[in-house]
């Protein structure tokens, strides 16, 4: 028996010994470690999504929305006045040459209504471009021309989900729904898309023509957003100097005058990165928590090390005696804290694991079992005994091998 | 007051002290303690509570240092060694036999009688090599085929018999046994003293710390104190043999 192996047997059986209360000390590790185990697992999971999601979109996508504007000092909120235009939009579309896609786009909720099936979802407005801005295609029928929406035609095309939801097993192309009332027909059904980096299901949508949806449900004149697809991700810088150039001309503000834009460019780099700040303060949050409760975890190790070594005390003089140093005892301490740190690490691992798959299925999130949290909550758990376990340890190495022998 | 061979003691004690500070007064412990123990012998050492042959036995055992004196160990000053070295002379030197047996609770004799090697730095011997000296120490105290019960297993003479050959399993210079059969009954203390006259024949130094008679009476050399010093000095006429005794 080599004096490691003496040590681990040592250690496990001071475990054994007592394995109520060496769960209940290693409870505080192992809560600390399912905590950073399933939150970043979540988290991650979350974060790859939104990026594949953001991705997927393609690189060479611009959304312009309505800026705020600014009157008499007070500014509203975020789209509150738009200052989009139909004439911006053919301005660009014509203008813009690095651009290849535009459709002006709105949105509405409103109900929809077929037979007896009734259910509320968003109304989009697009142009003919949208299934090739949002590379998002008609699986059944067909998508609405460009005529449809000069003419304002009452036609629209369907999410999966709000296709199966009112029809069921039926056929919905050519059949008629009604939209606040007004009836449409039915020319297509899109893709099924899946859930949104939001959780929400992008499915559960209709789009009709911009017009129609803007006259006839709406009831405005602004438009709602511009989307657009730039010919090459190089280009996209480009285009967006160009189309705020051109918008900023044609809005006629001046800039000697301090003039602000009246609107938003946003690319798909923005708003990955945005996902990114977002998912990092997250994990910040997250990992102060799990902090918090690994350094409460590791107080409880070290309150039940100090009793351990108070209760072996006579066990501690017997291998002084024998001829243990300071040293062998200091580490004989040491190896049982880290022992029951690591053993906590390792319940919450599993706990955190199997926690994240719950969540995972449950919410129906995609969840990531990231190694190097795995090993980063093992690593820390082992830190935590070693820290924890010094003082309790130090304090059986410096015992006096009489005292402790006569120890009762 | 020389023992029986002329060889270098393996003990030599030179005025040695050990002074306690209780508070504001002191308390001489030892007072100027001289003592050879030679090679071989078998030392019985005497006295009431509080005559300081605890102390004796904690400096003689390396697990104190005296005050002032020196203590030659096998011609090696062992009396201004630092906690390790002492630690490791422990080890290396001396087999402690202590009244409460100070077995390892649910470790195996065998597992208990191991530990001494585990913690050497003597010689670094191999599983195999450690198991077999183990086994050979537990055979020598009779309990070869009880070697994977616990001390709870074990009966108290068992205990003890476990405790000697931990005792041995390092070849110590010499055996320190503190009272070994104050927890014993009379015939199981024959028993355990049997043990350690036939260790004695077989040349290992034994030196013996208990209060009673008919136990010192199985030395060869009973050795008195009273207040911290040595009053008698004389080898055991009429010495008692153990009935077990192989």
């Amino acid at each position: 028996m080599t004096k490691t192996t003496s040590i681990l047997k040592v250690a496990f059986r001071a475990m054994g010994r007592n394995k109520m209360r060496s769960l209940l000390t290693a409870l505080g590790i192992i809560i600390g470690v399912a905590c950073v185990v399933a939150t970043i697992g979540i988290g991650e999971g979350a974060r790859v999504q939104a990026e594949s999601q953001l991705q997927s979109l393609g690189t060479n996508f611009l959304m312009i929305f309505p800026g705020t504007t600014t009157s008499s000092g007070a500014r509203s909120g975020w789209g509150s006045n738009s200052k989009l235009s139909e004439q911006d939009v053919d301005a660009i579309r014509q203008e813009v040459s690095s651009v290849s896609y535009v459709s002006a786009s709105i949105r509405s909720v409103a109900q929809v209504v077929y037979g007896n099936q009734n259910w509320s979802t968003s109304i989009q407005g697009g142009e003919v471009d949208w299934p090739a801005i949002r590379s998002w295609n008609v699986a059944e029928g067909q998508f609405f021309t460009d005529a449809d929406n000069r003419a304002a035609a009452k036609v629209c095309v369907l999410g999966r989900t709000v296709a199966t939801t009112l029809f069921g097993d039926e056929d919905p192309i050519g059949k008629m729904i009604r939209i606040k009332n007004i009836p449409f027909r039915v020319v297509g059904v899109l893709e099924a898309k899946g859930g949104s980096m939001m959780g929400q299901d992008q499915d559960d949508t209709v789009i009709a023509p911009y017009q129609t949806v803007r006259k006839k449900i709406m009831g405005t004149t602004s438009v709602g957003m511009i989307m657009t697809a730039v010919s090459s991700p190089e280009q996209v810088t480009q285009a967006q100097e160009e189309i705020s150039a051109l918008l900023r001309q044609r809005h006629k503000l001046n800039k000697a005058a301090g003039q602000e834009d009246d609107f938003m460019i946003r690319s798909q780099t923005e708003m990955l990165q945005q996902a990114e700040q977002q998912a990092r303060t997250m994990a910040v949050l997250l990992w102060s928590i799990a902090g918090v409760s690994l350094l409460v975890g590791g107080i409880g190790i070290m309150n039940i090390m100090l009793v351990s070594v108070t209760e072996r005390t006579r066990e501690i003089g017997v291998r002084m005696a024998i001829g243990a140093k300071g040293a062998d005892i200091r580490a004989q301490f040491l190896v049982e804290a880290v022992v029951l740190a690591v053993a906590g690490g390792i319940l919450g691992i599993g706990l955190g694991v199997g926690i994240q798959q719950a969540v995972g299925k449950f919410a129906g999130w995609p969840v990531l079992v990231s190694t190097s949290s795995v090993s980063l909550a093992f690593l820390f758990s082992a830190l935590i005994g070693v820290t924890f376990g010094f003082y309790p340890a130090l304090k059986a190495s410096q015992l006096d091998p009489i005292e402790a022998l006569r120890y009762e | 007051m020389a023992g029986p061979t002329v060889s270098e003691p393996v003990i030599r004690l030179s005025d040695l002290t050990r002074v306690y500070q209780m508070g504001d007064t002191e308390v001489r412990a030892l007072d100027g303690v001289s003592l050879d123990v030679s090679p071989g012998e078998f030392l019985a050492v005497m006295g009431p509570s509080g005559s300081g042959k605890s102390t004796f036995m904690n400096i003689v055992g390396c697990l104190d240092r005296p005050t002032s004196g020196t203590y030659v160990l096998e011609g090696m000053d062992v009396s201004t060694l630092d906690r390790n070295e002492r630690a490791g002379i422990r080890n290396d030197k001396i087999g402690f036999v202590f009244q409460s047996f100070n077995l390892l609770a649910r470790t195996s004799a065998l597992e208990n009688v191991e530990l001494p090697l585990l913690y050497s730095r003597k010689h670094s011997l191999s599983d195999a090599e450690q198991l077999v000296k183990a086994r050979g120490c537990l055979a020598r105290v009779g309990l070869a085929e009880r070697w994977d019960h616990t001390p709870a297993q074990l009966s108290g003479g068992q205990q003890q018999r476990v405790a000697v050959a931990r005792a041995l399993v390092n070849d110590p210079s010499i055996m320190l046994a503190d009272e070994p059969t104050g927890n014993l009954d009379s015939k199981t203390s024959d028993e355990i003293m049997g043990i350690f006259q036939s260790l004695n024949e077989e040349g290992k130094t034994v030196v013996l710390i208990t209060h009673e008679h008919d136990i010192a009476e199985y030395a060869r050399r009973v050795v008195a104190f009273r207040d911290g010093r040595i009053v008698s000095d004389e080898l055991m006429k009429n010495r008692r043999a153990a009935k077990g005794a192989k």
